[in-house]
């Protein structure tokens, strides 16, 4: 690097500078407030912790994607988080130890160690909510109308919601006998939906065609809400946790269609996405123009197991970032009023008065040659017939 | 861009990038089955956005490695693109519903006939990194991987690599340059690839075409 780059960060490593930096911050403020009201309350998980608690029980994709450095205190291995629900739910299992219901949410920065996003950025600003010890259609149901009211209070139009559910590819893997590295070959090739090698990997593993054939439907199970029939039948006979799997998307989706009948679903049974750590119901909210989804989430029961209490578990996260540009600008810059460089204590009791009614006031400093314009004030405070006043700069 | 040429996105229709050369030759007649007929002939017209019968269906001709990449990023909805690129590409926003059984060919390792594959750190020149670092080592073999961007067969002859690894149709070049296939890499076809958006949001669309698409290639 030579000396005129410098200034250069990293790949993907962003930083937000005004006006977006004070709009992101009303944004983390609304979603939190909305979080607030429905009864779930904050955590601060630490940025960086020992591998070893950030990375039991998760996946290799985890593993990958977390950036590791050397603790100097102890030459213990730490890593800086890549995902928050994994922290959430070893506060939940490990330091909370509640046996009622807990709904937890949280926000910050977490790093990626390979950009997960098209744009390349790795740090996202990651926001969740996340209810434990309910298993069942319920929390599932109200987890996904909290991140569709967070969409919504982000500014963000109509969505898709897109259901899928783990249920059934483990049940059919299982099924299959598969070992865990089949498992994972099969689970990208699906995510890929691609169907001839899929065939052709089933035939040369011996799978018996019937369970075959089963996997091979799945990509093709997919469209508005009625395509769950197509898959029953074409599912009908799959083991009991796959028919469990589709009595829940069925329930959520009924459930959705009651309670957000202008919501547009879409279902999609060889969906399959995330760390691996999903057990159950999985939901992303997508949106025309873009081509992730903006939120996503699903059932993790017992993730915190390892972290000596397994319980039932859903919830959601986004890139508060990614909610921004579709967010309301925050209040015009234009809003703000320079007053004078000049110690009159009344021009002082103004600038407190006004500075209290939520105005924001920029004192000008001696010398200075930038006017209000320069300074981004619409309006100024002048001595007008011996009294201060705010008036158009 | 210009008024003309909205994203694919504000165009509400469908957009299908695929590259010009033999995918664009072999993709026509199926696309022509499927309904799709473009309004200019694309081997003449110098336009990169190509027009069909269907208004609200357009064809964008791209470079074939760029293919996935305008897909998955839904500059197009749909491409074509050969299972060469596919396997060399890294991301993982895309689905890919079909084969096409079109621009058929085999990915191969060639090299002067009788050279030793396993030499303790074989040298390979290739345009598929990836791919090829993947196959080696799924192979046990340790090779180290030189990128070139085109005349491969050169590298053997010079000393600059022992083999390479690269697509072959007839084999008439590696014959004439005095190389031969040793082992297969993959077969190569041609696959339709689909923006994962965009499957959900033109579900009932996309999946007419695919139906229509599968179809053809059948028959």
């Amino acid at each position: 690097m030579t000396l005129r780059e410098h200034w250069l960060l990293p790949d993907g490593i962003e930083e937000v500078l005004p006006p977006q930096a004070a709009e992101l911050e009303a944004l983390r403020r609304r979603v939190l407030d909305l979080f607030r009201g429905w009864g779930y309350e904050l955590v601060m998980p630490p940025f960086i912790e020992y591998l070893e608690s950030l990375l039991t029980g998760m996946s290799h994709d985890l593993d990958l994607q977390t950036f590791k450095l050397i603790d100097q205190m102890t030459g213990r291995m730490m890593g800086v988080r890549a995902d928050m629900t994994p922290q959430v739910a070893r506060i939940e299992a490990h330091r909370l130890k509640r046996n009622a219901p807990t709904r937890l949410c949280y926000l910050g920065t977490v790093l990626h160690a390979r950009a997960a996003r098209l744009d390349g950025a790795r740090c996202p600003l990651q926001v969740g909510a996340e209810l434990y010890g309910h298993a069942g259609t319920e929390s599932d149901v109200e987890v996904i109308r909290l991140m569709l009211e967070t969409l919504k209070r982000s500014g963000i139009g109509p969505v898709y919601l897109d259901l899928g559910h783990m249920g059934i590819f483990r049940g059919l893997a299982r099924l299959a006998r598969l070992e865990e590295s089949q498992e994972g070959a099969l689970f990208a090739l699906l995510q890929r939906k691609a169907v001839s090698e899929l065939a052709a990997q089933l035939r040369e593993w011996k799978v018996p065609a019937r369970t075959a054939a089963m996997f091979g439907a799945l990509p093709e199970l997919e469209g508005e809400l009625p395509a769950l029939r197509a898959a029953r039948k074409a599912l009908r006979g799959a083991p009991a946790q796959v028919q469990r799997a589709l009595d829940g998307m069925a329930a959520v989706g009924a459930a959705l269609r009651r309670e957000v009948p202008e919501l547009r679903l879409h279902v999609d049974l060889a969906e399959l996405r995330g760390y691996h750590y999903h057990t159950g119901i999985m939901f992303a909210a997508y949106q025309p123009g873009r081509g992730q989804a903006l939120a996503l989430g699903g059932r993790y029961d017992n993730l915190g197991r390892v972290f000596g209490r397994g319980r039932p578990a859903t919830g959601f996260s986004a890139d508060l970032r990614e909610l921004l540009p579709a967010a309301a600008p925050a209040r015009g810059r234009n809003a703000r009023i320079l007053a004078p460089a000049n110690s009159d204590p009344r021009l002082r009791a103004l600038v407190a008065k006004l500075r209290e009614r939520g105005e924001i006031v920029v004192v000008a400093l001696p010398g200075q040659t930038a006017d209000a314009v320069e300074m981004d004030c619409a309006r100024r405070v002048a001595r007008i017939e011996g009294r201060w006043r705010v008036i158009r700069a | 861009m210009k008024d003309s040429s909205p994203n694919a996105e504000e165009h509400g229709g469908l957009t299908i990038a695929l590259s010009k050369g033999r995918i664009l030759q072999d993709a026509l007649p199926l696309l022509a089955r499927a309904g799709v007929r473009p309004m200019q002939d694309p081997s003449r017209s110098r336009k990169l956005v190509l027009t069909t019968n269907q208004p609200d269906l357009r064809l964008l001709v791209v470079r074939a490695q760029d293919v996935p990449t305008y897909v998955e990023y839904g500059a197009a909805d749909i491409g074509i693109a050969g299972k060469d690129v596919m396997m060399e590409y890294r991301g993982d926003g895309l689905y890919e519903p079909l084969d096409l059984n079109i621009a058929c060919c085999r990915l191969v390792v060639a090299g002067r006939p009788g050279t030793p594959l396993g030499s303790p750190r074989l040298r390979v020149a290739t345009k598929y990194v990836h791919t090829t670092r993947r196959y080696f080592a799924a192979q046990g073999i340790q090779a180290e991987v030189i990128k070139l961007y085109g005349s491969m067969e050169l590298a053997p002859l010079m000393g600059l690599a022992d083999v390479i690894v690269d697509l072959v149709d007839t084999g008439n070049t590696l014959r004439a340059n005095g190389l031969a296939a040793l082992a297969h890499v993959a077969d190569i076809s041609s696959q339709l690839v689909v923006n994962k958006a965009a499957m959900k949001m033109k579900h009932a669309r996309i999946k007419r075409l695919i139906a229509k698409l599968a179809r053809a290639v059948r028959d």
